[in-house]
């Protein structure tokens, strides 16, 4: 089975990243582009039966650093 | 007094601190990321600059939960010293050791020159050699340096006088131009710039000397 973390910056948190692609979008003509966050995604291959729990430590352990970001976690 | 430096895969600046710490009178021992244990009576731990597994996932994220990590978070719990240094500091806000965490500098730019710094406070062994407000030189080589807090943690650490060194002109967007910080005890201590780049006049400046000789001098007389 699959677990897919999504990892963002917090809201609040500035995101150069985000906003130097909100740049490049303008440049290229795309209009109306108010606000780009930049995040990750994580795939696993876990065993069956992982729990969302075990993810979720997976999370706050290693995977996000919940000082500035938050994750989610999809199971598949 | 004995240091003992951090070697991980991709660390680069972690003889430089070795010869920084021995200049100052300090033996030194090298320790390896998989270690289980630091030498015995370490007086201090330095967490040394670089790209600790190519800095993957996040700046010193996979470091920070490496064997020896809980080592060095043991020792700082005892109340041992710590000195984390560019990478070291992202590393020791990993570890949650110290507070906030290290972003990628606002102008999304790899910046390395020397910049001048303020000294925020001289209570604690590495800033004992500084006076406050003293503006001193020293390099900074970082491409996520900018110190983030919450509003609550930058006025504690303000309030608890915790904040070491200051940018005087902030090249990478830090919160509160804050360069380098204290833990609670003041025993462990973070920074981006390196003063083990300016330690030695060959290095084109010794402003980051007076950081060794009074770590070396505190921990002597103690």
């Amino acid at each position: 089975m699959k677990a897919r973390v999504h990892v963002m910056l917090k809201d609040g948190v500035l995101d150069p990243q985000g906003e130097a692609v909100r740049h490049a979008l303008g440049s290229l003509g795309f209009d109306g582009v108010e606000k780009v966050r930049q995040g990750k995604v994580i795939e696993l291959d876990v065993a069956d039966g992982t729990t969302e729990d075990t993810v979720r430590e997976m999370c706050e352990k290693l995977l996000a650093n919940t000082v500035i970001e938050s994750y989610q976690i999809e199971m598949s | 007094m004995r240091a003992a430096v951090v070697v991980f895969p991709g660390s680069n600046c972690d003889r430089d601190l070795a010869v920084a710490f021995r200049d100052a009178g300090c033996q030194v021992d090298m320790v390896w990321h998989k270690d289980t244990a630091l030498p015995d009576n370490v007086d201090i731990v330095g967490i040394p600059g670089g790209f600790s597994f190519g800095d993957y996932l996040r700046c010193g994220a996979i470091a920070a939960n490496s064997p020896i990590c809980s080592e060095v978070k043991a020792h700082a719990e005892r109340g041992g010293f710590v000195l984390g240094i560019c990478n070291g500091f992202q590393i020791l806000t990993e570890t949650g050791l110290l507070p906030g965490a290290l972003l990628r500098n606002a102008g999304l730019k790899y910046i390395c020159r020397t910049v001048p710094l303020i000294v925020g406070t001289n209570d604690s062994v590495y800033t004992s050699g500084y006076t406050v407000g003293q503006e001193i030189g020293v390099p900074i080589a970082h491409h996520d340096g900018n110190y983030t807090a919450s509003d609550e943690v930058a006025a504690q650490l303000a309030a608890e006088d915790r904040i070491a060194f200051r940018y005087a002109d902030n090249p990478n967007g830090a919160t509160a131009d804050i360069a380098g910080i204290l833990s609670e005890n003041r025993r462990v201590l973070g920074m981006m710039p390196h003063p083990e780049r300016a330690a030695d006049e060959k290095h084109g400046g010794t402003d980051g000397k007076a950081l060794f000789s009074g770590i070396a001098s505190a921990l002597a007389a103690a």
